[in-house]
């Protein structure tokens, strides 16, 4: 295939890959080539399109690009976009605050809680506050797990409990109390107006007013939580995308023996 | 003799059908004993009370509360009121404003012989159902002139939170194709024991469904069908605590389609069994005399259980829910039993899979504009997987001759749909329904192969489970955890304070109004 069928801009850039100055990759080093879509309250035209290349323009975009157009309806025109990025970050200076533990698989965690703890950890979940969805903590929980990652259900180390969903706060830690729970699992999927954060927030307040805060190990979970906001907000670990009942799992009982050592 | 392409054998469905139809008169033994506050209420909205007080509490509350609270609810609001207005001469709405003013108790005025109560309350009764007939007619006139989408419909939604944008969102889902508008309700609302009065703008995750909601969004639909040439149905939700209550007002205010689903309210909203199925009862009645296709929620089961070895819970479910709505007069063409694409995308043969649940709903419950529901739990973010996800499910759907397509967005399990998400996913559907039209017509499934036996091993495999639960009665299985992995017990959950057995005194007179279509 001749390259240069597709590609007849000159490169007038170092190819050479510079962590302290990283950008996009499309093709090339350096390219800092990116797709963007996005939709504008104006009607379609040649107007439209202008405003769509100078907004790329002013969101950091060289040579911006508008591959595709449609209006969806009158006044509103969704565009496709391509160009190169001007910005760079230092990838070299990066700090991102991580969930302090290995993660093993169900039988390394099985095995350490025998050894370690010499008996079942107790585990309360729910999906808590007006959140319908049970997807995030039946993905963690049921015994079937997710993805081929066992949930908590499974594991001969947890007696686990998941309340389901549309679990008010107060009747979640009434239920703690009753079950004697050492750790606490709260998912949070709508994230509309921060109405998860608010509830999160909420939770621990009432557990500090209990005196219960220190006394459990306390995660949250859902798409839109990641482990610095969870900190942020008094949790001990967040749980995001792409995290399975084996992170957490592995979380909770290495926690739980350091802070009984 | 149909001739199934899947060879399943229609005597094994006709047994199941029996099966499901003993479960479901076992329930309905059970509920035409009562009544509930929701119920109750729904009377008070079909005599002509609304409005709030001035506590934003809704009349048909109040009215409802003092009867419960004077312990005389078992002889219903029809009794209660009929004979309210044969003492006072007064109308529903004016006494309805007296109980809130605290000048009259209806519990405790003299009570006046049923001919009496009769006389003044069925012109009512009959004004009552005369409304929602005209409601009827006009989506009727719709139809017969400006016609509609062709099936598969495209079903998708909104939900911004502001009944007025959300306008907006559905008038241009419905110019780039969309045949159906949901307005998702706000998180929380199927748990609240009354319903929302006025246009609302504030909501999470979705828009407070209220009549005047209803209202507004149904005007927005008709002003775009129009400019369209295309009837644009309207869906909403009855499912949760005020599921008569919501069934009344989508009857007023011309809704089309209404979820309606005990099952998916004891399961996934933790709503009491007993309360729940008594309320949908009259619900179904009223959507089935006011033309609306229900919707059946067991697309859902496959969010927590697996969907490929759960399959026979879905279609378990369905035959259930095919009788429950027998039951209420609910004709076939206006069941939409709920299945789902749910099985995960690294299953080898997995299309094939769904295909076969899809071509056997389709050939079990042949009149039913099925529901079908879109990939979701395999939703990664990865938005680029989701698009094709999405596309294979529409392959099945057009294949197999499904009624409702609720479109997948490319972005679930991101955020609520852009307005370009809507587009893209119309543009998803038209396409390969267009493009594949009649491949349903032209392909047969090869005799002992795969397709044809996956069929076959769910319907066997549902006859079992209809046994089991025939012999539990579904009130117990329900209680053992048979659908969805999910227990609940009888006397557990939201909402049954709310149930009353009915007293000597009681009547219902729309139930057979209805279900005779007067």
């Amino acid at each position: 295939m001749s390259e240069g069928l597709y590609s007849m801009e000159a490169r007038d850039f170092d190819t050479t890959q510079d962590l302290k100055k990283t950008k996009p990759y499309g093709d090339t080093m350096n390219d800092g080539k990116t797709q963007v879509s996005f939709t504008l309250p104006v009607p379609v035209g040649n107007e439209a399109i202008e405003a769509a290349k100078q907004l790329m323009k002013k969101m950091g975009f060289d040579n911006p690009q508008v591959v595709f157009y449609k209006e969806l309806t009158k006044g509103f025109t969704f565009f496709n976009c391509y160009g190169n990025c001007v910005h760079t970050v230092d990838f070299t200076s990066i700090h991102v605050p991580k969930v302090e533990a290995t993660t093993w698989d169900m039988d390394k965690t099985d095995e350490y809680v025998k050894e370690n703890i010499g008996r079942k950890l107790i585990i309360v979940g729910a999906s808590t506050g007006t959140d319908a969805h049970t997807v995030g903590i039946d993905a963690i929980m049921n015994m079937k797990g997710y993805a081929g990652h066992f949930g908590l259900e499974r594991y001969a180390g947890f007696e686990a409990y998941n309340l389901g969903s549309q679990v008010p706060n107060d009747e979640f830690i009434a239920k703690a109390i009753e079950l004697k729970a050492d750790a606490l699992l709260v998912s949070q999927t709508v994230t509309q107006k921060d109405v998860h954060i608010q509830n999160l927030v909420e939770l621990v307040e009432m557990l500090e007013a209990e005196g219960l805060r220190s006394k459990v190990i306390l995660c949250c979970g859902g798409p839109r939580v990641n482990h610095e906001l969870a900190k942020e907000l008094g949790y001990d670990a967040g749980f995001g995308m792409n995290t399975y009942a084996d992170d957490v799992a592995s979380f909770v009982v290495q926690e739980y023996v350091r802070r009984n050592k | 003799m149909r001739k199934s392409k899947l060879g399943l054998d229609f005597e094994k469905v006709g047994y199941a059908k029996n099966i499901a139809k003993k479960i479901a008169d076992d329930v309905q033994g059970f509920v035409e004993n009562y009544t509930t506050v929701a119920v109750e209420r729904t009377l008070c909205r079909l005599l002509g009370i609304d409005g709030v007080d001035e506590n934003e509490v809704p009349l048909p509350n109040v009215v409802v509360d003092s009867l419960k609270e004077n312990g005389v609810l078992s002889q219903g609001v029809i009794f209660h009121i009929g004979n309210a207005m044969v003492e006072t001469g007064l109308k529903p709405q004016q006494i309805a404003e007296q109980v809130v003013e605290g000048k009259l108790n209806i519990a405790t005025l003299p009570i006046h012989p049923k001919e009496k109560i009769d006389a003044v309350i069925m012109p009512i009764v009959n004004e009552s159902l005369d409304r929602i007939k005209t409601r009827k007619a006009r989506r009727d006139n719709y139809l017969a002139t400006i016609g509609e989408g062709s099936m598969p419909y495209l079903y998708v939604i909104v939900a911004t939170g502001n009944i007025y944008e959300d306008v907006v969102q559905a008038q241009a889902a419905a110019r780039q194709g969309a045949d159906i508008i949901a307005v998702i309700r706000t998180t929380g609302q199927s748990l609240l024991d009354y319903v929302p009065f006025g246009a609302t703008t504030e909501g999470f995750g979705g828009t407070v469904a209220t009549q005047e909601n209803f209202r507004i969004m149904r005007k927005a639909l008709d002003e775009v069908g129009e400019e369209v040439g295309r009837y644009i149905r309207l869906c909403n939700y009855c499912s949760g605590l005020c599921m008569p209550e919501i069934a009344v007002m989508g009857a007023f205010e011309g809704l089309d389609v209404m979820l309606n689903d005990a099952l998916y309210g004891i399961l996934f909203r933790d709503i009491n069994m007993k309360r729940t199925l008594i309320d949908q009862y009259f619900s179904r009645i009223i959507n089935g005399y006011a033309g609306v296709i229900i919707n059946t929620g067991e697309d859902n089961y496959l969010t927590t259980a697996d969907a490929f070895e759960e399959a026979h819970t879905v279609l378990a479910s369905d035959f259930i829910n095919e009788q429950l709505a027998l039951i209420a007069a609910i004709p076939s063409e206006q069941m939409g039993l709920g299945h789902a694409f749910e099985m995960d995308p690294e299953m080898q043969n997995g299309f094939l899979y769904e295909l076969a649940q899809a071509q056997m709903t389709r050939e079990i419950f042949p009149d039913a504009p099925l529901k079908y529901m879109p990939p979701t739990k395999f939703k990664t973010g990865n938005v680029f997987r989701g698009h094709i996800q999405d596309a294979l499910f529409n392959q099945i759907a057009i294949w197999t001759g499904q009624g409702l397509q609720l479109l997948g967005m490319l972005t679930e399990a991101i955020h609520t749909p852009f307005m370009s998400d809507r587009y893209l996913a119309i543009e998803n559907a038209k396409y390969i329904f267009n493009n594949m039209k009649n491949i349903g017509d032209e392909v047969e499934y090869k005799e002992g192969g795969i397709i044809r036996q996956r069929a076959q091993e769910v319907l066997g495999k549902t006859v079992e489970l209809l046994e089991v639960l025939q012999e539990e009665g579904l009130f117990s299985a329900l209680e053992k955890g048979k659908f969805a992995d999910i227990k609940r017990p009888k006397n557990g959950g939201k909402g049954l304070a709310g149930v009353v057995e009915r007293g000597a005194n009681y009547s219902n007179p729309f139930i057979e109004l209805m279900k005779n279509r007067k």
